[in-house]
C-alpha cells in the first residue's frame, strides 16, 4: 500500500498499523485491500475451515468411519473435483455442458492406459501416478480445447444438445478403442496409484500408526481436492473468473468491455475438461474396474446429469458448492439404505425398492432446489449465516 | 476539513497525442442497413479532442445504431470510421475497447450477479497484465496487480460516490446507482473517448443533476472527449459543445446548441409542420355529414 491509503481524512495519523491489535471486536473493518480481498477474510471463516480440514484429516481414525465409508469419501472428493470443473464452465461461464462425462471418461481411460498393467487385450504402461494423473487431465483438457471453438458458436439449449452428442460419440470411441478400454461389456482394470514407489492402495504403518488400505489414497485425493479447489477459487476471483461471469451475464457488454468472447469460452472449456480428466483418473482408481458404459452412452448421460445435480444442489457458481453437493449425492443413498428398514412400504417385495426411493428423492430434491433455492445448499448456508450475522435484528 | 484524495495517475494521465480542438474521431458517409431499413444514412461528423459532442434526434433516428457501429457491435455497410487515425470498421468490440473507446449502454448492461467492485474490475480487464496460471496461484504478480487495480477502482468509486454499494450485487441496486456504476465501469477502462448512451434516461431531477455534475467533473478532471446521446434537451443544450441532430438516419443539423435550436429543419423534425389538423368548422361539417348519412 502506498502511504496515501493509510491516511485519515486529516492526513496525519494512520488508522492502524497493526489491525489485529487495535480492531479487536470489529473483524470486518479492513484497513488494507489485501485483507479485504483475502479468501478467508473473517475469523469465523478461518476457524470453520481449519476445523473442517482437521476433521477430514482425522477421518480414517474416527471410530464410526468404516473402510467402505472411507472409499465413499474418496469417491465423493473425486466427484467434487470433477464438479468444480463443471461449475467453472457451467456455473461461472454459463455454458451448459451435458458432455462432462465424456471428458471424465477420457481422463479415466488415459489414466488406466498409462498407469494400469497390460493384459492380452489392453495396453498398460504401469507409469507413476505423478505422470498418469497430470496426463489424464492434460489429454482431457486438450480435447476440451479442440472442441471448445465449436461449442462456443452456440449457447443455451443448443449447447446442451451439442454437448449431449459428445457423450454418445464418446460411447462409440471408448467401445472401439479396445486396446485402451477393453471393449464393450468387458472393460479393464484401473491404474494402480503409486508415487515414486510408494503404493497408495495398500495398508501402511508409518511412525507406528496403522493406516488401512484405503487411507493413503484418501489422503492423496483430499490434498488434491484442497489444492485444486483453491486454484479454482483463485481463478474465479481473478481476471479470468470475472471474464467468465461477464460472458455468462451479458456477452455483448463483456466484449465491449474488452473481454474476448471466443478466447474466454475456450479457456473455460479447457480448464473444465482438465478438472474432469483428473476426476476421471481418480474415479478409475476408486472403481477398480471400468467399462466404456461407465462414461459413454446412457451411463455417461447419467454421470453428466449427476455432475449437474451436484452443482445445482451444492450451489451454482461457487467452489464450496460442488463439494457440498458431491457429499450430498454420495452420502444420501447410503443414508437411505441405512434407514430403509424403518420406512414403511420400502424394501424388497414392498411398494418401493430402495433404489426407486433413492431415484425419487433425488429427482424431488433437484426440483425443489431449482424452485425454492437456486443457489443450492450454499445458498441455504448463506441464509443461515446472514440471519445470525444480523441477529437479533434479522427479519 | 475533508481531504479529497486525488484520482490515480492511471485515470488522469490518459494520453492522447492530439492537441485540443483537433478531431480524434472522424465519421464519414456512415451507412447501416437492416435488410430494407436504412438505420443510418450517410452520416458524417467528427469529435474533437476534449469536446463534449452530443447526438440528438427523435426515437429511431439512429443514435444508438451509430454507437453500436463505433463500438464494433454492428458492422456498417458503407462509410469510414477512424479513431486516432486508425480505421474502426471490421475491428472486434474487445479490440476497439483496447484502443480506448468505452461506452455506457442505454438499457443498463451491467453484470447483474457480480458486485459493484467486480463490475468495475471488469472495466480494468484489459489493464490486468497477468496470465491464467498466475491468477490461479494468486501470489506475487497477480496479487499485486489485483491490489494495485483495486486502488484505481476505489478512486472511481470515490469519484462517483458509490462507496456504500461497493459489495452489493449490481442486480439489487436502484436504477440511478446502476447508471453510475455503468459510468464507473467505462471510466475504469481508462478510455480516450467515452460514449454515453442516454445517461439520464428515466432519472428524476436530482439524479439528472448529479449525473450532469459527474459529466462535468469527468471533463475537467480527466480531460476526456465524450459523445453524448440524450433525450433530455435541457441537459444537452447546457453541456454540449456541439450538437448533431438526426432524423430517420440522416443528419439534419450540426452546430452549437444555439444554432441547432433555431434550425427550421430541427423544429420540423421535433414538432412536425404545416398540418395543424382540421379546424372547428371542418369538424362541424364532418359531423353534420355523418349524421345526415345515418338518417339516410
Amino acid at each position: 500500500m502506498t502511504e496515501q491509503s493509510d491516511r485519515t481524512p486529516t492526513g496525519k495519523t494512520p488508522i492502524a498499523t497493526s489491525s489485529r491489535a487495535t480492531l479487536r471486536g470489529r473483524p470486518m473493518l479492513y484497513t488494507e485491500y489485501a485483507r479485504d480481498q483475502a479468501l478467508l477474510n473473517t475469523p469465523s471463516k478461518r476457524l470453520w475451515t481449519a476445523l473442517l480440514v482437521i476433521t477430514m484429516f482425522a477421518m480414517p481414525f474416527l471410530p464410526f468411519i468404516t473402510r467402505s465409508g472411507l472409499s465413499d469419501m474418496t469417491r465423493l472428493m473425486a466427484l467434487a473435483i470433477g464438479a468444480i470443473g463443471l461449475n467453472l464452465v457451467t456455473g461461472y461461464a454459463g455454458q451448459v455442458s451435458l458432455g462432462h462425462a465424456f471428458f471424465v471418461g477420457i481422463g479415466a481411460f488415459t489414466g488406466a492406459a498409462l498407469g494400469g498393467s497390460p493384459t492380452t487385450n489392453v495396453v498398460g504402461y504401469e507409469l507413476d501416478l505423478l505422470i498418469w494423473l497430470p496426463a489424464a487431465g492434460l489429454v482431457a483438457g486438450l480435447v476440451g480445447l479442440i472442441l471448445a471453438p465449436l461449442a462456443a458458436r452456440v449457447r443455451g439449449l443448443y449447447l446442451a444438445i451439442l454437448t449431449l452428442g459428445l457423450v454418445f460419440i464418446g460411447e462409440h470411441i471408448f467401445k472401439e478403442m479396445v486396446f485402451i478400454s477393453g471393449g464393450q461389456g468387458v472393460g479393464r482394470r484401473g491404474p494402480s496409484p503409486s508415487i515414486l514407489g510408494f503404493e497408495l492402495y495398500v495398508p501402511h504403518e508409518i511412525l507406528g500408526i496403522q493406516f488401512v488400505r484405503e487411507a493413503p489414497f484418501f489422503y492423496f485425493v483430499l490434498i488434491l481436492l484442497i489444492v485444486m479447489g483453491v486454484l479454482a477459487r483463485n481463478l474465479a476471483r481473478s481476471k479470468m473468473g470475472r471474464a467468465f461471469a461477464a460472458v455468462r451475464d451479458r456477452d455483448i457488454a463483456a466484449e465491449v468491455m474488452g473481454v474476448p468472447l471466443l478466447q474466454t469460452k475456450v479457456v473455460a472449456f479447457g480448464i473444465s475438461s482438465f478438472y474432469g480428466g483428473v476426476c476421471g483418473a481418480l474415479l478409475a482408481v476408486a472403481f477398480g474396474q471400468l467399462t466404456p458404459e461407465n462414461f459413454g452412452g446412457l451411463g455417461g448421460l447419467l454421470l453428466s446429469v449427476q455432475f449437474l445435480a451436484i452443482i445445482l444442489i451444492g450451489g451454482v457458481a461457487t467452489i464450496s458448492g460442488p463439494i457440498i453437493g458431491a457429499s450430498f449425492v454420495v452420502l444420501m443413498p447410503r443414508l437411505v439404505q441405512a434407514y430403509a428398514g424403518s420406512i414403511p412400504f420400502v424394501g424388497s417385495g414392498s411398494l418401493l425398492s430402495v433404489q426407486q426411493l433413492e431415484g425419487i428423492l433425488f429427482g424431488v430434491l433437484i426440483v425443489l432446489f431449482l424452485v425454492l433455492e437456486p443457489r443450492g445448499l450454499f445458498g441455504l448456508w448463506l441464509r443461515v449465516r446472514n440471519y445470525w450475522k444480523a441477529w437479533p435484528f434479522s427479519y | 476539513m475533508v481531504m479529497v484524495r486525488p484520482l490515480s495517475d492511471a485515470l488522469t494521465s490518459t494520453s492522447v497525442d492530439v492537441p485540443h480542438g483537433e478531431p480524434i474521431l472522424t465519421v464519414e458517409g456512415l451507412t447501416l442497413r437492416f435488410g430494407g431499413t436504412t438505420a443510418v444514412d450517410g452520416v458524417a461528423f467528427d469529435v474533437k479532442r476534449g469536446e463534449l459532442f452530443s447526438i440528438i434526434g427523435p426515437n429511431g433516428a439512429g443514435k444508438t445504431s451509430i454507437f453500436n457501429c463505433l463500438s464494433g457491435v454492428y458492422r456498417p455497410q458503407e462509410g469510414q470510421l477512424s479513431f486516432l487515425d486508425e480505421p474502426l470498421i471490421g475491428a472486434r468490440p474487445d479490440d476497439i475497447a483496447k484502443r480506448g473507446v468505452a461506452r455506457m449502454f442505454q438499457n443498463i448492461e451491467l453484470f447483474d450477479n457480480l458486485t459493484v467492485l467486480d463490475n468495475l474490475m471488469l472495466g480494468r480487464h484489459q489493464h490486468l497484465d497477468y496470465g491464467l496460471l498466475s491468477g490461479m496461484l494468486y501470489v506475487g504478480k497477480a496479487r499485486n496487480v489485483e491490489l494495485g487495480n483495486r486502488r484505481i477502482v476505489e478512486d472511481v468509486i470515490d469519484f462517483l460516490e458509490i462507496e456504500a454499494f461497493r459489495k452489493f450485487p449490481v442486480g439489487m441496486l436502484p436504477y440511478g446507482v446502476k447508471k453510475r456504476v455503468e459510468l464507473g465501469r467505462a471510466l475504469c477502462m481508462e478510455p480516450k473517448l467515452l460514449l454515453l448512451d442516454e445517461p439520464v434516461a428515466g432519472m428524476n431531477v436530482e439524479e439528472t443533476e448529479d449525473m450532469a455534475r459527474f459529466i462535468l467533473d469527468i471533463r475537467s478532471e480527466l480531460d476526456l472527449s465524450m459523445v453524448l446521446v440524450e433525450h433530455d434537451m435541457g441537459l444537452v443544450m447546457d453541456l454540449a459543445d456541439r450538437v448533431m441532430v438526426l432524423d430517420f438516419g440522416r443528419r439534419i443539423a450540426l452546430g452549437t446548441p444555439d444554432e441547432v435550436q433555431n434550425d427550421p429543419e430541427v423544429i420540423r423534425a421535433y414538432l412536425g409542420e404545416g398540418d395543424d389538423g382540421p379546424t372547428i368548422e371542418e369538424q362541424a361539417a364532418e359531423v353534420a355529414e355523418l349524421s345526415e348519412e345515418e338518417m339516410g
